[in-house]
């Protein structure tokens, strides 16, 4: 090594970071005055650093965050967008119209337990029903590879149609564009859903309050270990499927029974960890998770030892998170489990007051550990 | 630094005795087991595994030991407690 | 899981806490550094610091591969990915550590061709079934990790793969260790052994620690009882006057090591005469490099590779946190420049990096959390 240079995004950052520094706060102990700065950092809004989009932007954890946040709330800014919800809630002459969209990109397109087909329709038509509304009508948007086997999109055409016949929905409107070979990876699809809520309920993370109780629908982490594993870059084999499921009547079963649900989510990308510290930041609550509590099959659990990844920040595409009122939660659990995709259903945590912002997980081994939003998708690793 | 995990030996590939089956609680993956030597490997040994390969044989004896050793350690302490409870009746 | 929830029991946690509580003197620090990277991240995840009395702190070692990288050979890296129809490999670990011009994340966003793999013989998969490209594992990791790369290596020359290199970045523990305990201001009780570097190397190679330093070592497993029990044979020796190597990890690690893997290391590669570690400096023969023999496996002969130096920056005090000197919240880009979205030194890199779980976590006590998590 004969020359040597200096980091220039290192270098900068030091010295806007002295340039910032205040000295007002005189008072306070050297690691009173670093933890206010932190603090302050945290509070600052979300901002893109990085110069190009990179795959952390799109895995749902802070760097997600900061692009949304960053640049299209930003660009678009509305009080109904700013709710950042599943779907956005619309006022319509008398009524109340829930809308929403989701693009799906998943590769392999086939995988056991389902195929991009699948997904799209489960997970805008999740999406709404975890609103609250009941999904009435979807659109399907294909963009398409030149060169894509004709078979492969009847096949996905074909589970699309069932999927939508399950869920109640049906698709009224689409778009077809064809773009040159190599400039896409097969075949990806947007789906919008307009769904109509009907039920008194009022969810949001505004009814949360200590007490309440954290529901999972069934064991985590089945859709993305087995994705992550359908892919054949990792060389595991392992006999498990995806969980995707259209969720409305599930969360029938659950509205019917506890009235007192607060909040609900489908844990897809970012996994059950990503929804709960949402719930902690917006609620400005704290959330505390019972490790042994939580479902996981073993042979996620085998795979996500042998990757070095944590079950709670994997996608599931069929499981529901509730925060219901304390008081409810085994009727809702007991409602939960007399459905065929609630089965598994389990009281997983809590709400508590303090330390607001933070999730934490009482460990199986009887020890406590922060729960962090991860920056970008869980990576497998090794050390 | 470095991940290990345990994993039991389900099949020896016929011809390559250097590649074996690991089983990880229903996981499944083939390993490189040319690390471990002298040590003869058959199908229900365990192996702790890394980046794919098998770093060493899982002593049971050892692990056995291990354990016995932390009741003993956990015993220690039931007795201590009742002892003190008992202390208190009295 | 056999041989991995026996040692995850609270109950016998609870036995050996207190254990442990007995044998502290009261008043007295007790200050344990965990070698490894592994360890850290078994402390973080399972919340063992809860059974620790108050005056028994771990301190975070060097022994995490991807903190240590430093910037100049990242930058190396991206520089050989972006050669024409070269496939870059490596571990999940490696994509998100910044080099002087960003990450390997980056570099892929950028156009690069960049893959994760779970084992090097994947990246020799690669190769096998992309004969017209170039393909280059980038090693990483220590004495447990290179035993691969050497096999890899042996297994593409066996096969006469000729489209398969590496850029070896593998280090070896020891040289850091001995930095630490070098180092004038250190305060140390004892070292948790990095366990499964010793069923590569075994732990006779650990005896000048306690001979020579006066420092007992531990060699410990990765459960967390196995981390308790190896804290109490540390509080054990130091309680009862001894100062030895000893081995908690007697069912995974043989007390002689792995010779099988210590020839594959040798007849592949070769001690550098020196190595840059991030936050800790040039250390001398701390890392291994391709044998000549095996030159056309060298990613650095093959490829033109920049070799450019990057400095940590000045205010950078990475070095004074890794021996434990300075608390994270004391060095002086703490917080401001360096935070985890933009980590500049390399205890900021991993999530379990001292800086990082600090930044974190650390506004908020562990009593607090642990007295939250179980109201």
């Amino acid at each position: 090594m004969t020359t040597e240079r200096t980091a220039e995004w290192a270098e900068r950052a030091v010295a806007e970071a002295e340039a910032a520094t205040d000295h007002e706060s005189g008072r306070m102990s050297p690691e009173e005055q670093v933890l206010k700065r932190i603090e302050r950092a945290r509070r600052r809004a979300p901002k893109i650093r990085e110069s190009r989009i990179t795959l952390a932007h799109g895995a749902g954890g802070k760097a997600t965050h900061s692009l949304i946040e960053g640049l299209f709330v930003a660009a678009f800014r509305n009080p109904t967008l700013e709710a950042l919800d599943d779907a956005a809630v619309l006022s319509v002459g008398t009524g109340r119209l829930a809308f929403t969209t989701d693009s799906y990109v998943v590769s392999p397109l086939f995988f056991p337990g389902g195929d991009i087909g699948d997904l799209a329709v489960n997970g805008t038509v999740n999406d709404l029903a975890v609103s609250g509304a009941r999904p009435l009508y979807l659109s399907a948007g294909f963009i398409l590879e030149e060169g894509f086997p004709v078979a492969d999109l009847r096949r996905i055409t074909a589970s699309m149609a069932a999927a939508a016949a399950r869920a109640g929905v049906q698709v009224v409107t689409g778009d077809t564009k064809v773009v040159q070979r190599g400039k896409a990876d097969g075949c990806y699809i947007n789906t919008a859903g307009v769904g109509v809520l009907e039920r008194p309920v009022s969810l949001g993370m505004a009814h949360i309050r200590p007490g309440d109780a954290i529901v999972v629908s069934g064991p985590i982490g089945d859709h993305g270990v087995t994705v992550m594993l359908a892919r054949g870059e990792l060389d595991i084999a392992a006999d498990l499927a995806s969980d995707t499921a259209a969720l409305p009547g599930l969360v029938d079963v659950l509205l019917d029974a506890a009235p007192g649900v607060r909040l609900l989510r489908d844990a897809t990308r970012g996994g059950v960890a990503t929804i709960l510290n949402e719930v902690a930041q917006a609620a400005q609550v704290a959330v505390v998770v019972d490790e042994s509590a939580v479902p996981v099959r073993s042979a996620v659990t085998g795979a996500c030892e042998l990757l070095g990844i944590d079950p709670l920040y994997v996608a599931c595409e069929g499981r529901l998170v509730a925060v219901v009122d304390g008081a409810q939660a085994e009727v809702a659990v007991a409602a939960l489990r007399g459905h065929p995709l609630g089965d598994g259903a389990a009281v997983i945590g809590r709400v508590a007051a303090d330390p607001p912002g933070m999730v934490l997980l009482r460990t199986a081994f009887g020890g406590t550990r922060v729960v962090d939003m991860l920056v970008g998708d869980p990576l497998p690793r090794i050390c | 630094m470095c991940l290990g995990i345990p994993g039991e030996i389900v099949e020896i590939k016929a011809g390559r005795d250097d590649l074996a089956i690991v089983d990880v609680v229903g996981v499944r993956r083939a390993i490189n087991i040319g690390l471990l030597g002298a040590d003869r490997i058959d199908i229900g040994d365990w192996v702790l595994v890394h980046v794919g390969f098998a770093m060493s044989k899982i002593d049971e004896a050892e692990a056995a030991a291990t354990l016995a050793l932390l009741t003993g350690l956990g015993q220690a302490y039931t007795d201590e407690l009742q002892a003190l409870a008992e202390s208190d009746i009295s | 899981m056999r041989f991995v929830d026996e040692y995850r029991d609270a109950d016998k946690a609870q036995a050996l806490a207190t254990q442990i509580a007995a044998l502290c003197e009261p008043g007295r620090q007790y200050k344990f550094m965990e070698v490894c990277g592994g360890h850290t991240h078994t402390i973080y995840k399972h919340g063992i610091e809860d059974y620790l009395p108050e005056n028994v702190s771990l301190v975070h070692g060097p022994g995490c591969p991807v903190c240590v990288i430093p910037m100049g050979r990242v930058d190396d890296a991206i520089a050989i990915a972006h050669e024409p129809g070269v496939i870059m490999t490596s571990f999940g670990d490696m994509m998100r550590v910044p080099g002087g011009n960003g990450s390997f994340l980056d570099a892929k966003a950028a156009g690069a061709d960049i893959r994760m793999v779970y084992s090097p013989l994947d990246a020799l998969k690669i190769a096998r079934t992309n004969p017209d490209r170039r393909v280059v594992f980038m090693a990483i990791g220590f004495e447990t990790t290179s035993p691969s790369t050497a096999m890899t290596v042996l297994r593409a020359a066996a096969e006469g793969i000729d489209n398969f290199s590496v850029f070896c970045n593998h280090v070896t523990i020891l040289p850091a260790i001995k930095a630490i305990l070098d180092s004038p201001d250190l305060r140390l009780d004892g070292f948790l052994g990095p366990g499964h570097v010793s069923t590569v190397i075994g732990c006779r190679p650990y005896e000048f620690i306690a001979r020579d330093h006066g420092k007992p070592l531990v060699c410990a497993g990765f459960e967390p009882l196995d981390l308790l029990q190896s804290v109490f044979m540390l509080l054990k020796q130091l309680t009862e006057g001894r100062c030895e190597v000893e081995n908690q990890y007697t069912r995974v690690v043989p007390w002689e090591g792995n010779l099988r893997a210590l020839e594959a290391i040798g007849q592949v590669m070769q001690l550098r005469p020196y190595f840059e570690w991030r936050g800790l400096g040039f250390i001398s023969h701390s890392a291994l490099r391709m044998r000549d023999e095996y030159a056309t496996y060298d990613a650095e002969q093959i490829f033109e590779v920049p070799g450019v130096r990057v400095a940590d920056p000045k205010a950078c005090q990475c070095g004074e946190v890794l021996k434990g000197v300075l608390k994270p919240w004391e060095c002086k880009v703490f917080g401001t420049a360096c935070t985890p979205e933009t980590p500049i030194g390399t205890c900021m890199v991993s999530s379990e990096g001292a800086c990082a779980a600090y930044y974190n976590f650390g506004r908020f006590t562990r009593q607090r959390l642990t007295e939250a998590a179980r109201a």
